[in-house]
């Protein structure tokens, strides 16, 4: 390519560095593994909240749902992984094929319902419910017979090495699938309510998700997720370049989303709902897309966290959690894709990282009235946000040039009269 | 024929229907807001819809634009019914309208206001943008260069990247008609297009929407309640009051109309004359 811009190659060179030098770091040893942890940690907490970004800060629909999602993809992924280990192939079959059969026979549907267009959203739903069952259903019954052999021996002709990183990438993708699928069977319905409604019910998605990961080994049919005492044997297959990959792949696509004209129509939801409906624009898909985006970002990054923690509880995903993605958009800058991304490495590194250090021993438990304080110090005197409407420069919208071409002679603010001859 | 007035040219009278009103009902609850209202336009009319506050104008474009669905009645659009039509694809079939507060996308720059018009049919997928092929950046700049002829048009060419709500009142109303019409409607529907504007502003918005019919050859419905803006440029006018036509006539027969003068101008004759 011929010119590229300035802004993208500070924003790559830049990006490039920071990898290279935590790359460096972690290899000699000075960040032991407490730091590495709170990097990655902050990574998929800052993927989350650029996803909830995406909902809430472009979009306007206040979500609560993204832990959630985000617990959804961890679990699903993890249980790619643990199955692999154990010699069962079934989660890539289900999680990944089964997840693309679903997502081919949406597409079916959505060419069906637009043949015969005058079909109301919620009995869509529905159609898609059915979908979503037979899909999986397909995979369940058909797919595993026929595909467990030969995916075990394929992948077992391979080195141990490629493997794995195949089979963690199956389980990344399975989870951000999984979380995406599930964000838009969830999104048909309840995003026709208003904003705080909204909010109320992504709540209770939170929820629900909560309680069926207490309950996996007993009325769900996963016993490897051991319910409320919580998933072991997850292999710590997360390195700093799956995180640093991951992690740029969200912030490119979420910026090349925004900047295209799909962005334009979701930012126009934000701006006036009613008057984005009458100048064309399909309000329903414009929220339904930021969503199932936002969440398919919060699935990926449970799949990283889970892969770096090695272990699972149900306890980390409560609704209290869920708020954390919400604090550190707000934190950041509603709106601001930087802010988001920078605020969520520090949110981790004040929460988790320095309070626990700096605090004398047996104060831990402090923290939680110190980041209070620091949210309320940051409300009263920084309401917009750490960031406020900042951006890095890539990240920014572009302003078009003015037209030299044909120039129109007047200055800009013509009176009306003037331009009757064009 | 229903919803005209008589003795219109007859060569007026021989072009096609564009938008055809007959027997629209409006229930909110108990309250009758509109009832059996009809009225056509035939292609390339500048019409006029008058009524005191409350008397179901801005009902009828809402029933129009799919805002609100009809108790009873059909709305047909170029004979084609609009109703069970979601309020986006009603849009694309050809209608625009703008509004009595001005509702601008208004912390978005103004080419933006004028690009998210052209979204359906940006002509490029959601795949091309996140990838950034060839197809969206032909695609873009076209767009972008699209609306900015038509910002010059309108004279808005120097603000294109000014955020919409810093624009002075009298451009935000005229950047709200250029948003309407970027979305290359047949038929514009402009809701008191003058509120809130001062005499000379009420001159150039006539000369606009004069300028505006000829260049994008549109047939334009407008609510009004400066009788000046209405009896200069309406070819005819439908009255309203209590959600009931009460008379339609040229500009010059409404005015000397009893029941309208009655109902609306009672108070205003003396402006008027």
């Amino acid at each position: 390519m011929k010119n590229i811009k300035k802004s993208t190659l500070t924003f790559f060179g830049a990006m490039l560095a920071i990898y290279i030098i935590v790359q460096l770091l972690l290899s000699l040893g000075v960040l032991n593994n407490f730091w590495r942890g709170i990097i990655f940690w902050g990574a998929a907490i800052s993927i989350v909240a650029l996803g909830l970004n995406l909902i809430y800060g472009f979009n306007g629909q206040f979500s609560l749902g993204q832990y959630g999602f985000y617990a959804l993809g961890a679990y699903a992924a993890a249980d790619v992984t643990w199955r692999w280990l154990n010699e069962d192939p079934s989660g890539i079959v289900v999680g990944f094929l089964g997840s693309a059969v679903v997502l081919g026979l949406y597409a079916l549907v959505a060419v069906f319902l637009r043949r015969f267009y005058n079909v109301r959203v919620t009995t869509r739903f529905l159609a898609y419910l059915l979908t979503t069952v037979l899909g999986y259903g397909i995979a369940v019954i058909g797919l595993r017979p026929l595909l467990e052999p030969l995916l075990l021996t394929v992948l077992n002709a391979l080195p141990p090495a490629v493997t794995q990183q195949i089979v963690f990438f199956l389980a990344l993708v399975s989870g951000a699938a999984i979380a995406g699928i599930a964000s838009f069977l969830f999104g048909i319905p309840v995003l026709s309510l208003g904003s705080d409604y909204f909010g109320i019910a992504t709540l209770g998605f939170t929820i629900i998700v909560k309680v069926l990961l207490d309950n996996t080994d007993t009325i769900l049919p996963f016993p490897e997720m051991k319910g409320a005492r919580g998933m072991v044997g997850i292999p710590q297959w997360t390195t700093w370049t799956w995180v640093f990959l991951c992690f740029l792949l969200v912030v490119v696509v979420m910026r090349n989303l925004l900047h295209s004209s799909t962005g334009r129509a979701i930012l126009s939801v934000r701006e006036d709902e009613r008057a984005a409906e009458l100048v064309g624009i399909d309000v329903t898909q414009a929220k339904l897309l930021p969503f199932v985006v936002g969440s398919v970002f919060a699935g990926l990054a449970g799949g990283i966290r889970a892969h770096d923690l090695a272990f699972l509880h149900p306890q980390s995903f409560n609704f209290i959690q869920s708020f954390n993605p919400l604090i550190i958009v707000v934190f950041g800058g509603l709106g601001s894709m930087t802010g988001t991304m920078i605020t969520g490495f520090l949110w981790i590194l004040l929460l988790e990282g320095a309070l626990r250090l700096f605090l004398p021993q047996g104060f831990e438990t402090w923290r939680f009235v110190v980041y209070p304080l620091v949210l309320l110090i940051m409300m009263l005197l920084r309401p917009e946000g750490l960031f406020g409407q900042y951006e890095f420069p890539y990240l920014k919208r572009p302003l078009a040039k003015l037209r030299t071409r044909s120039a129109s002679p007047q200055p800009g603010e013509a009176a009306a009269s003037e331009e009757v001859a064009p | 024929m229903k919803g005209r007035p008589e003795g219109l040219p007859a060569e007026v009278e021989a072009r096609p229907a564009l938008l055809e009103i007959e027997g629209l009902t409006q229930f909110f609850d108990n309250l009758r807001a509109v009832h059996n209202f009809d009225l056509t336009l035939r292609q390339g009319e500048l019409i006029g819809l008058i009524g005191p506050n409350g008397a179901g104008k801005t009902t009828v474009f809402n029933l129009i634009t799919g805002v609100y669905q009809p108790s009873e009645g059909s709305i047909r659009f170029r004979g084609m019914e609009l109703l069970g039509i979601p309020s986006h694809e009603i849009i694309q079939l050809g209608i625009a309208r703008t509004f009595q507060n001005i509702r601008l996308f208004s912390k978005l720059t103004v080419l933006d206001n004028v690009r998210i018009a052209y979204h359906p049919h940006a002509g490029y997928t959601l795949f091309d943008g996140i990838v950034r092929n060839k197809a969206y950046r032909e695609q873009e700049d076209y767009l972008t260069e699209r609306a900015q002829e038509f910002l010059a048009i309108f004279g808005l060419e120097q603000r294109q990247n000014d955020i919409a709500g810093s624009l002075p009142y009298g451009l935000q109303r005229r950047l709200e008609i250029a948003r309407a019409l970027a979305t290359d409607p047949e038929l514009l529907i402009l809701d008191e297009p003058a509120a809130g504007m001062n005499p000379q502003e009420i001159d150039a918005l006539m000369e606009l929407i004069r300028f505006i019919r000829q260049q994008f050859n549109l047939t334009i419905l407008l609510v009004e309640h400066r009788m000046r803006l209405v009896m200069n440029i309406c070819e005819w006018i439908t009255v309203m009051d209590f959600g009931e036509v009460i008379a339609r006539g040229v500009p010059a027969a409404v005015r000397d109309n009893p029941l309208v003068v009655e109902a609306y101008l009672g108070r205003q004759t003396a402006f008027l004359k």
